[in-house]
């Protein structure tokens, strides 16, 4: 069936601050074989593909291409090697037609000049091959999403690429679309094209695909070459299967009365309403893949994004959590994902970052700063959280992320919030500050504040939770009681298509 | 490494500007006969009063990552509407309250727009400067309005301790704005949205009253400023102080305040305003010729706008550097991931 090996990955490593993204990954993809690439969220795949893509250049170790070992350095670099990715995020320009979409980079011209006929030509004959009906004058912008999909598809097949990777292609392709993506990739095997299917979706990757490479934290975990004796058990059990590292050090407590109830809440980025109570001292943890709705969800509760339906009650009263401000008023507080762009005043000192929330809490109606009291309690916080800082006059930019989301606890404890939506508060900390910060959540809840702990790192979820709650596309999934949650029950609820039990 | 002294071009930007001022200032003394000299110096601080005052609220659109291009015309029409008023009724209170809620309402105007409906300020205010202009026009009906009361022409002339009440006037500015961006929880508030207005927003800061009543005090100060300029030259003349938000926006960024936000001091746009003033009164003395001028005017703004350019990137340098941990460290992350 299969040809000579096309593609290889030998030993390839790659590090980020705080993460090994790749650790040594080898494996290899033969002409006229399809490769699903399997794994969590940060298990490496996207790092593997932006190897390839050019994107990211490895540590260690070197990637063959047809038996020639290549570094690719920019991503025309490995175009011109015969490489395509397909992205999740389109690399497509809205405001241009499709046909000036499609032949980007590779205009036919005479003398500088655009043969407009001769593009549109070329570019109804590859939409005749996608079997799309798209019209090569219409705006890309005007398209679906799934329909931009198919052009960046068909950018692929134009450049006649030897090697194809697709990222997650169907997550926004409608059934028609994906039965079209399946042909054109049965069409691209028999042609002797090697390809690289990275997807969640087990129905697909069986469907689809030829072998599949699992990875788990940046390893190569497993090839299965012969798909008809694999198992979507043994799948399953190969992505989640690792023990837990004792860094969270579990606290069992006493919890308290219901503390906040959340009913039917619907709004942007939720695909049905969600209901949900949460007990005071409690640690719920939130898991689901990137893209599941956890931000989305968390900032519904914080009033940063309006919701549409729903209500929301605190100790039994109903809350108006209209805007962040009257969330905060009512002891919300939120710890934002993006904690460059939503968290931290980036060039603003350490004490100021601090102070903001508390200066800031409605009741409060004092128009002067008092910096004594303000210097003495930043002071106090930064030795309470063990925020790594020369002083809290220091730009918080220089500090490094784990003393930065620090700092951010640190502020909603100098409001005194009693109830934190944390939103991946460990991303891009390194192992040592990672450890601090879940002693500090279980010193918050003993103190009997109330943690939301939103990560699609599974691990960490099961090691800090009380209780977890899984989303998938919008929605929950499934709620699971610590002692029930188990790597292989909260992959099943995650990820889409893989039958619950 | 986040440990070490603040970095040099931090430092320098912030004492930069004081450096190009006393250099400056030395050099035009020197150089330049009759500058230095108590009449010169009284006439150079008289002609900075315009711009350093309305420069003491450009700081802070400038800090809370906006600008107003609106001010010259807002200069010219409160001129204008505080004369009408006092020609037509013959109250020098009721003009000057009257100028002064001309301003206010067009910086109202600006900060609605701006921050309910999220309108690029530059778009908002270049259109508002076009509108306001044409109703300092209408208002006048084309022509200087001259001001029969002679009482109103002592805001312009008068002196205090022998300092003109234009100078007071700036001077108060300088203390008010300079307090309220340091000391209180408005000015802090203003340099956070300015640094990330969406942190800033997340964190409980009032985002949107902020920014209405931070554009509604940049068109009260440009108010009184036209009121004055008014009293000064005893007429409302509409088609006065053409230019000027290119001024005083040039002073603030001589005066390290960031046009990308959240960085601004006092002591600086004090420091720009008279860097600007310096340069314009040498010109005079030496007599160059206004073409030159123009010229000389824009290299200072090109230069300044350059400087502040080099510092974000310094600014920038710091963060990524900060964002990239020492090799040491991430060895470290690996053997414990492994």
């Amino acid at each position: 069936m299969s040809g000579d090996i096309l593609l290889a990955y030998e030993g390839v490593g790659k590090r980020f601050p705080g993460v090994v993204a790749l650790d040594a990954v080898s494996f290899s993809v033969r002409a006229g074989e399809v490769r699903a690439l399997m794994g969590e969220n940060g298990a490496g795949k996207s790092t593997l593909l932006k190897i390839l893509a050019g994107e990211h250049r490895p540590d260690s170790g070197a990637i063959t291409i047809g038996g020639e070992d290549r570094i690719f350095v920019s991503p025309r670099d490995s175009q011109a090697a015969g490489i395509a990715i397909i992205h999740q995020e389109l690399h497509l320009a809205p405001d241009m037609s499709v046909a000036e979409n499609l032949l980007l980079g590779a205009f036919p011209a005479c003398a500088g000049f655009i043969r407009r006929g001769a593009m549109r030509a070329r570019a109804a004959g590859i939409l005749a091959r996608l079997g799309e009906d798209i019209d090569p004058d219409a705006r890309l912008g005007d398209l679906s999403i799934g329909k931009r999909q198919m052009v960046e598809i068909g950018k692929a097949l134009l450049r006649d690429a030897r090697i194809i990777a697709f990222d997650e292609p169907t997550s926004s392709l409608s059934a028609r679309e994906t039965e079209t993506l399946k042909r054109i990739i049965g069409e691209l095997r028999a042609d002797g094209r090697a390809i690289l299917y990275v997807s969640h979706r087990m129905e697909e990757v069986f469907a689809l695909a030829d072998s599949v490479t699992v990875l788990r934290d940046g390893r190569h975990v497993a090839d299965y070459l012969d798909m008809t004796r694999l198992t979507q058990d043994q799948l399953i059990a190969a992505m989640a299967g690792r023990t837990i590292a004792d860094i969270y050090d579990y606290r069992p407590r006493p919890l308290g009365d219901v503390h906040v109830e959340i009913d039917a809440i619907e709004g942007p980025g939720l695909s049905a309403p969600v209901t949900l109570s949460i007990r005071r001292g409690e640690i719920l943890g939130m898991f689901g893949l990137v893209g599941a709705g956890r931000s989305e969800l968390l900032k519904l509760i914080y009033g940063a994004e309006r919701p549409t339906a729903g209500s929301i009650r605190l100790d039994g009263g109903r809350l108006d959590a209209s805007s962040p401000r009257r969330a905060i008023a009512a002891g919300f507080a939120l710890c934002p994902e993006d904690r460059k762009g939503e968290g931290i005043v980036p060039l603003a000192a350490v004490a100021e970052n601090i102070a903001i929330a508390r200066r800031n809490l409605a009741d409060r109606r004092a128009p002067f700063i008092d910096r004594p009291a303000e210097t003495r309690e930043a002071g106090e916080m930064i030795g309470l959280m063990r925020v790594k800082t020369a002083s809290p006059a220091t730009a918080i930019a220089t500090l490094s992320g784990g003393n930065q989301q620090k700092a951010i606890i640190a502020r909603w404890l100098a409001a005194d919030a009693r109830i934190l939506l944390m939103d991946e508060p460990t991303r891009g900390i390194d192992v040592g500050a990672r450890s601090e910060i879940y002693a500090h959540i279980y010193r918050l809840a003993e103190a009997g504040r109330t943690i939301l702990f939103a990560s699609s790192d599974m691990p960490e979820v099961m090691g800090i939770a009380d209780r977890i709650v899984v989303m998938r596309d919008g929605a929950i999934s499934g709620v699971l009681a610590r002692a029930e949650a188990t790597a292989e029950r909260l992959l099943r609820l995650a990820l889409p298509d893989a039958a619950p039990r | 490494m986040a440990q070490s002294s603040p970095p040099l071009l931090r430092r320098l930007g912030a004492a930069g500007p004081l450096l190009i001022f006393v250099v400056l200032f030395a050099l035009l003394s020197v150089f330049v006969p009759d500058f230095f000299g108590v009449r010169n110096m009284r006439g150079l601080v008289l002609s900075v009063t315009l711009v350093g005052t309305i420069a003491t609220t450009m700081m802070l659109v400038l800090a809370l990552r906006e600008v107003d291009l609106s001010v010259g015309s807002i200069t010219a029409l409160s001129g204008v509407v505080c004369a009408v008023v006092i020609a037509s009724t013959g109250s020098v209170a009721g003009g000057v309250l009257a100028g002064l809620a001309a301003g206010g309402a067009v910086g109202l105007v600006n900060g609605l727009v701006i921050a309910r409906l999220k309108v690029n300020s530059l778009i908002v205010t270049l259109a508002m400067m076009e509108i306001v202009r044409g109703l300092a026009f209408l208002a006048s009906g084309g022509e200087a309005v001259s001001i029969p009361a002679e009482r109103f022409y002592e805001l312009g002339s008068g002196t205090l301790l022998g300092i003109n009440y234009p100078i007071w006037i700036m001077i108060a500015c300088f203390m008010l704005f300079g307090v309220l961006l340091n000391r209180t929880v408005f000015g802090r508030n203003i340099l956070a949205i300015g640094g990330n207005p969406e942190a800033a927003r997340l964190a409980g800061v009032p985002v949107d009253s902020v920014r209405i009543t931070v554009f509604c005090l940049q068109g009260l100060i440009a108010g009184l400023a036209g009121i004055v300029l008014a009293a000064r030259i005893t007429s409302g003349q509409p088609n006065t102080s053409l230019g000027l938000e290119l001024a005083v926006i040039s002073a603030c960024v001589l005066g390290g305040v960031s046009l990308a936000g959240g960085v601004a001091t006092i002591t600086g746009v004090v420091i720009g305003v008279f860097i600007m003033g310096a340069a314009q009164n040498a010109l005079n003395l030496l007599d160059v010729p206004t073409f030159y001028q123009y010229v000389v005017r824009g290299g200072i703004l090109l230069a300044a706008v350059i400087f502040d350019r080099l510092r974000q990137a310094g600014g920038l340098r710091l963060a990524r550097r900060a964002a990239s941990p020492s090799p040491s460290q991430s060895s470290e992350k690996g053997s414990a991931t492994a």
